[in-house]
């Protein structure tokens, strides 16, 4: 075992367990004493400590030396089947690794076949599916609800997944890479090229982008920087891009926010978004069932809409 | 001997009268956090009055402050009057009262402030740390001094107890508190990964073991034979369960981490000794309720010794309980749920806070010179402290088996049947009335300051002169 760098400390362990346990044997049978009659007094040990403690020297009570035994002898067996006297590993062979691998093992023949079959299936048809999309839902509800919320309602700087708005794009497929693989989403700091009136500027041409009333002097002096700095990546009318995960903002969606105050923080100070990648930790079936899931959330079956894309 | 030779009461008397004071905070904070947990906006939004902040306060104040001045009281009388000595130096046992005065003080601003080293029990920062020591190897020099100088040749089996508590606390302390300081409010550990939580469980595992069960057992060993007015049932049961508890007891934190990185063989040598431990701590119980026989209807007329009693059968219940939940498969259901904070309470309030409360009702009398002003208060204080431990425990443990159920259960395609706010959801209303236990707890504590406070207020403190020890026969 790799727990110890060399045999001094597997005996270092082994001793001492070894030799408590007989010790706790011999102190027993040590201080065990032939059975009395019942109508003998116990003795007194004849020591008097402040004025009148003293202590009389019953036997030990039968059934708790028994109990007593029971423990260190279930202790030795114990140890001789499992993994604790330092580097022997327990007669059975016992590991905590092996048995998850066990459990695992049984649970993935358990219930691969069921998510195999749905992997096989087209997303949007399986979006269609309630069976499909009730275990979608109870995978939401354990992996995903921290970020997004409950009713897939987002929060500040976590996307709503009901809204039909996506940052990356809507097709099922999309979704189901983002699940996957993840995303970085990464907004630069602007604060430091555009000074404080530049970021207010900025803002409120921004604001206008999506029909907000704004100060028009302020947006004119912002859509010139706009054009300068912003449209690599939101685009020259401000629709974004999804390629690169850039968020549309004429739509007056906001995924931190949209009062002036949090866009000029957001464009002063950057932003930095991540959806953690799934592909591991969940496996690609159960990620198609998922994926599934969050297109039914903003195409459900009975508008239709799902013919839409 | 030119003047009679008397008792350093002084010391006891401060340290007596803190118990029941930093035990009405301790609780006090502990009934906020519980009644946070069913109530979250009781947080205020406050910053230091969060969960997390005052969680530690309240472990630390009802550990530290409460069990630790009630250790430093009776542990100061215990062993005067069984060695029929003055304490050994009357500065140094000054200095300790201070010194743990002013750690508690220390603790009480650092934590709420979010100072915290982020260990169980040992959270507080590396300044305190080397204070603690300080004030420590001072009460190890006062206790074992005392001992020396005794004038009966035999150690009365309390301090036993004690002695193993003092010393094993002391390497505790320090081996899981060796941190690098980076500035004068944080440090960083000198363990790493696996290995620092298994110090930790170490230390935190036997600071219930040596702490707040060698320590409490050396208050039951004098103050139960006292108030009965009976002899310790066994010395041969007082010896074997001592070293046997010593021995194993030092084994057991590993079942803190069962089904964690921990290697297997550690876990195994955990769940191993915690099943042995068994029974010595039933030796200690046993030792406890026998010495009442022959004088079982005190029980009926007299409250302290209701208390003493009851808290060894609560001792009984959590060393039974205990073990039981060290074995794995046990464990693997108990792990992380409220189970655990159940457990820890039917020992915290129910054997801790119970002998030291008798204890107190013993003590403050006796060192004040005045009869008790109320005992018909003391038997109301006895039952409301019951029934707030039997409403806390049995909350906890319905609690806990539920958590477990829930996290566990999974439906036919291998997906959890609930979420995990689903299983906080469900909780509601036990920590409701968790909430409610730990009010009525609080309670009989108030109860009981009120008690003592009219039955000390004007008293003059006793000076008590030192017997000569009784004639070996």
């Amino acid at each position: 075992m790799s727990d110890f760098t060399s045999n001094f400390w597997s005996w270092f362990i082994v001793v001492p367990v070894v030799a408590g346990i007989i010790a706790m044997f011999v102190l027993n049978r040590w201080m065990t004493e032939p059975r009395r009659k019942e109508t003998e007094k116990p003795k007194s040990m004849g020591h008097v400590w402040d004025e009148d403690l003293q202590e009389l020297n019953n036997p030990l009570p039968r059934w708790w030396l028994n109990m007593f035994y029971i423990t260190l002898v279930f202790g030795i067996g114990y140890l001789a089947l499992y993994p604790g006297l330092g580097t022997f590993g327990g007669i059975l062979g016992w590991t905590e690794k092996g048995q998850y691998e066990k459990e695992i093992a049984a649970a993935d023949k358990q219930f691969n076949p069921l998510y195999e079959k749905y992997l096989k299936e087209d997303l949007k048809l399986l979006a269609a599916n309630p069976e499909a999309l009730k275990t979608g839902e109870r995978l939401f509800v354990n992996y995903c609800t921290v970020c997004h919320g409950s009713d897939a309602g987002g929060g500040p700087g976590f996307p709503s997944l009901r809204d039909d708005d996506w940052l990356y794009g809507g097709d099922p497929q999309i979704i189901k890479a983002s699940i996957m693989n993840g995303r970085t989403g990464a907004m630069p700091a602007w604060g430091a090229v555009l000074g404080p009136d530049g970021v207010a500027n900025a803002a409120e041409y921004v604001l206008s982008l999506s029909g907000r009333s704004v100060n028009d002097t302020a947006a004119a002096a912002g859509k010139e920087k706009f054009q300068q700095l912003c449209v690599a990546c939101h685009g020259a009318d401000g629709k974004g891009n999804p390629a690169m995960g850039a968020p549309n903002l004429t739509d007056n969606v906001w995924l931190y926010g949209g009062s002036k105050k949090t866009i000029m923080e957001t464009i002063d100070k950057g932003r930095s978004g991540r959806m953690p990648a799934h592909a591991e930790f969940l496996g690609e079936a159960k990620v198609h069932v998922l994926a599934a899931y969050v297109y039914s959330l903003s195409h459900p079956v009975e508008g239709d809409r799902g013919e839409k894309r | 001997m030119a003047q009679q030779e008397t008792y350093n009461y002084k010391v006891v008397r401060q340290f007596a009268v803190m118990t029941v004071i930093w035990g009405i905070v301790g609780m006090l904070v502990g009934v906020l956090i519980a009644a946070q947990m069913a109530w979250p906006v009781l947080n205020f939004d406050i910053p230091w009055l969060t969960f997390s902040r005052l969680r530690p306060l309240h472990t630390n104040a009802v550990i530290f402050a409460f069990g630790g001045s009630a250790l430093f009281a009776t542990s100061y009388y215990v062993v005067q009057r069984t060695c029929h000595v003055r304490l050994f130096s009357d500065g140094l046992a000054a200095f300790t009262f201070w010194g743990w005065q002013l750690i508690i003080v220390l603790a009480a601003v650092s934590l709420p402030l979010g100072i915290t080293s982020s260990k169980e029990y040992a959270e507080l920062e590396w300044p305190i740390d080397l204070l603690i020591t300080l004030v420590w190897v001072a009460y190890a020099v006062v206790f074992f001094g005392t001992l020396i100088k005794r004038r009966v040749s035999h150690i009365y089996v309390a301090n036993w107890f004690y002695w193993a508590f003092i010393l094993t606390i002391a390497v505790l302390h320090v081996f899981n508190n060796l941190e690098v300081p980076v500035s004068w409010t944080k440090s960083y550990s000198i363990y790493a990964g696996v290995q620092d939580a298994m110090v930790q469980w170490w230390y935190g595992h036997n600071a219930v073991g040596f702490f707040l069960t060698a320590g409490f057992l050396g208050i039951m060993y004098y103050f139960i034979p006292k108030q009965a007015e009976r002899p310790v049932y066994s010395y041969r049961l007082s010896v074997v369960h001592f070293w046997a508890l010593a021995f194993t007891y030092i084994w057991a934190g590993p079942h803190h981490l069962h089904y964690t990185a921990l290697p297997d063989w550690t876990q195994s040598l955990g769940m191993v000794f915690s099943l042995i431990l068994l029974a010595p701590s039933w030796g200690g119980m046993i030792n406890g309720i026998m010495t009442l026989s022959g004088a079982w209807q005190k029980l009926r007329t007299d409250p302290i010794l209701k208390f003493l009693i009851v808290s060894v059968s609560f001792y009984g219940m959590s060393t039974f309980e205990g073990p039981m939940m060290s074995i794995k498969t046990v464990n693997a259901l108990s792990h992380y749920t409220d189970w655990t904070i159940g457990h820890v309470h039917s020992g915290a309030l129910g054997w801790v806070g119970m002998v030291s409360i008798g204890a107190m009702y013993f003590l403050i009398p006796r060192l004040f010179g005045r009869p008790i002003f109320s005992v018909k208060l003391i038997e109301t204080h006895f039952w409301i402290s019951t029934i707030g431990i039997v409403l806390y425990i049995s909350s906890m443990w319905i609690a806990g088996v539920m958590q477990g159920l829930m996290w566990r259960a999974v439906n036919t395609d291998g997906t959890l049947t609930y979420s995990f706010v689903e299983s906080v959801q469900a909780m509601h209303p036990f920590y409701i009335v968790r909430t409610l236990g730990g009010l009525f707890f609080l309670s009989g504590m108030l109860l009981m300051a009120y008690n003592l406070w009219k039955t000390i207020k004007g008293s003059k403190p006793v000076v008590a002169a030192i017997p000569a020890p009784a004639a070996a026969h």
